[in-house]
């Protein structure tokens, strides 16, 4: 177990160099000064010239890489000139409201797509799979900020009971908490329910045709159990691998959907950065969520041992 | 015997009429594209014109436009479809102009992403020294969430139908080459492409006569799924201020984009371009989902 998590560690440098490598010469390879664009439009000619000296661009490009990690991995992510704050702050006081999103989303959608996905195994055919299927197709082809307006017009706007747009942090009281956040996690839901509906259904079906469910049947064990204990339990890996590719869906799905509902998250601010050109910001950011979908994608390769005991490494 | 037999083209094409998805996704599709050939036919005005004078008006509204031109005023009678935008630029055309810029963006999106996908995926699966190198490259792209790469992508590059169309290419191409080197590994292993390879066929003919006809097929179906998941990322950037600029083309999502402002008193300026863009790409995906499981049965068993 020990050796195997320590090739999965070393496994993902070379990917993680490779993100690196790109995101550093996103800003080389654009025509014009470097220092010019990190600074963007609101800085002056000092803060310009200092940049050029921190950057090192009087050097080789494979120095500059090298001072420009070095910096990162002692948590130096550089100064956003547009928000006037170095990239670090700016990040830690974004973080609280799209980590309530995700979790909220993430939450909601395991609630409402597993038990979809069996069901709609468990009836393979029947019509109510058909709309399960139905939906998880839409919920591939309507982009989120179209399910997110709609839902705007519906709950806010027609009926009132939920706030139009905002965000309230939840020390100020878990109820405006949550009434600000139930609309975009909705939408969220929408499209995320659609991807992991599909994958538990298939995954069930596999499952369900093995002989130990018919063991256990044949033993008498309730249908409910059977399903519950016996399918989805062997049909708990692909079903948590699919929830960590669609991790990186989820990501671009926070970015609009903060957007739309003007919640101050990192997705909110990565638009801002990128309106702007602020690409100290952009950079981390990117750098930040990539980092994010290696790790969760490393953790979920680990549960496996938990999720199906058979499998030893 | 040999005068019975139904030759695999017909096969395939009889197969494709027979399938429900198929059909009613490739109608649908046939459809817009039709909409978007013939945008000037359809009683549409110049999408870019603005009128101080009919400013956000209701659908169905009949007003008259006021242009100034180098010969004076002209007064054009509107009848505004679906209503007018905070310019009084005509919603109903620019939804019909704005079919023109999804297809195109989606067709060479996936134009472009299918063909550099395959040259490096045939190259990364024939060739095992660079294969290392191209694959680690790849997993690094493929780490970086899609809608972020291109955000990153659009802002280096200047605003513009190409700068949005190279934003969706780069996230695409990593997983055309998975798919690619996969199908050549398998293939390449083949007693054929042994045979051929004993017969003395040189590399260019072995890979494009006898390995490259294998990703077609898988390859179609790939293709319709990125036409369709690249108009959404288009609206996506579009809608945030990101893509295309409003004042030169209309796309839904710079329609969507410009009319959130007003979406409390207006909302129908974000409905109509939406169900437009829910519409196309869903009638995309369900083409795809036909021809997936048509075409590409052993692929069909997978997901």
């Amino acid at each position: 177990m020990l050796s195997y998590l320590l090739k999965r560690l070393v496994a993902t440098i070379p990917v993680m160099l490779v993100v690196a490598v790109f995101i550093f010469l996103l800003l080389r390879l654009t025509p014009g000064d470097p220092a010019a664009m990190i600074a963007g439009d609101y800085a002056t000619e000092a803060q310009i010239a200092e940049i050029r000296e921190n950057l090192g661009l009087d050097q080789s490009l494979l120095s500059q890489f090298g001072i420009w990690t070095g910096n990162i991995l002692q948590g130096d992510l550089g100064e956003s000139y547009f928000f006037k704050k170095t990239v670090t702050e700016l990040i830690a006081s974004r973080i609280e409201p799209t980590l309530s999103l995700s979790v909220l989303t993430i939450l909601l959608t395991v609630a409402i797509a597993v038990p979809m996905g069996v069901i709609s195994a468990y009836k393979q055919g029947s019509w109510l799979d058909r709309i399960v299927m139905g939906f998880s197709v839409i919920g591939f082809s309507i982009p989120v900020f179209v399910i997110a307006f709609g839902l705007i017009y519906v709950f806010s706007l027609q009926l009132g009971w939920l706030p139009v747009q905002g965000y309230k942090r939840l020390g100020d009281g878990v109820l405006p908490w949550l009434r600000h956040l139930i609309l975009p996690s909705l939408a969220l839901t929408v499209i995320f329910v659609a991807f992991i509906a599909r994958m538990t259904r298939t995954s069930v079906l596999e499952v369900l045709g093995e002989d130990y469910i018919r063991t256990a049947r044949a033993k008498g064990q309730t249908e409910t159990k059977v399903l519950i204990r016996h399918a989805l339990r062997n049909a708990a890996v692909p079903i948590v691998t699919v929830i960590g590719f669609a991790f990186a869906i989820l990501i671009g799905g926070v970015v609009v959907t903060e957007s739309v509902f003007s919640i101050p998250g990192l997705g909110l601010l990565t638009v801002e950065a990128v309106l702007n050109r602020d690409f100290p910001t952009i950079q981390a950011v990117v750098l930040l969520f990539s980092f994010l979908y290696v790790l969760i994608n490393l953790l979920i390769d680990l549960s496996y041992t938990i999720l199906d005991p058979r499998i030893r490494y | 015997m040999t005068s019975q037999a139904i030759s695999p083209t017909r096969q395939v094409v009889g197969r494709l009429v027979k399938n429900p998805s198929v059909m009613i996704g490739g109608i649908l599709v046939a459809l817009i594209v039709i909409m978007a050939i013939f945008a000037p036919l359809l009683g549409t005005i110049d999408p870019n014109q603005t009128s101080t004078s009919t400013r956000l008006k209701p659908p169905g509204y009949e007003g008259v436009m006021k242009i100034y031109t180098e010969e004076g005023r002209v007064k054009i009678p509107v009848t505004y479809h679906m209503g007018s935008d905070d310019l009084g630029r005509d919603i109903y055309s620019r939804v019909v102009y704005g079919a023109r810029t999804s297809l195109i963006i989606g067709l060479s999106v996936a134009a472009i992403s299918i063909t550099l996908g395959m040259t490096i995926g045939l190259i990364a699966g024939y060739f095992r020294m660079l294969d290392a190198i191209i694959m680690r490259v790849m997993d690094g792209l493929m780490a970086i969430p899609a809608i972020l790469l291109a955000f990153a992508l659009v802002a280096a590059l200047n605003a513009g139908l190409l700068s949005v169309i190279i934003a969706i290419v780069v996230p695409e191409v990593p997983r055309v080459v998975r798919l690619v080197r996969s199908i050549v590994l398998s293939i390449r292993e083949e007693p054929y492409v042994e045979a051929a390879i004993t017969a003395g066929t040189r590399i260019p003919t072995l890979l494009m006569r006898h390995i490259l006809p294998n990703t077609i097929a898988p390859l179609i179906v790939q293709g319709t799924f990125i036409v369709a998941s690249a108009i959404i990322v288009e609206a996506i950037l579009s809608f945030l201020g990101l893509g295309v600029p409003a004042a030169e083309t209309p796309t839904w999502g710079n329609i969507i984009g410009k009319a959130r402002e007003n979406f409390q008193v207006h909302p129908h300026q974000i409905f109509y371009p939406s169900i437009f863009l829910a519409i196309t790409v869903l009638s995309v995906n369900m083409l795809g989902d036909g021809l997936r499981d048509t075409l590409d049965p052993r692929f069909a068993k997978r997901v």
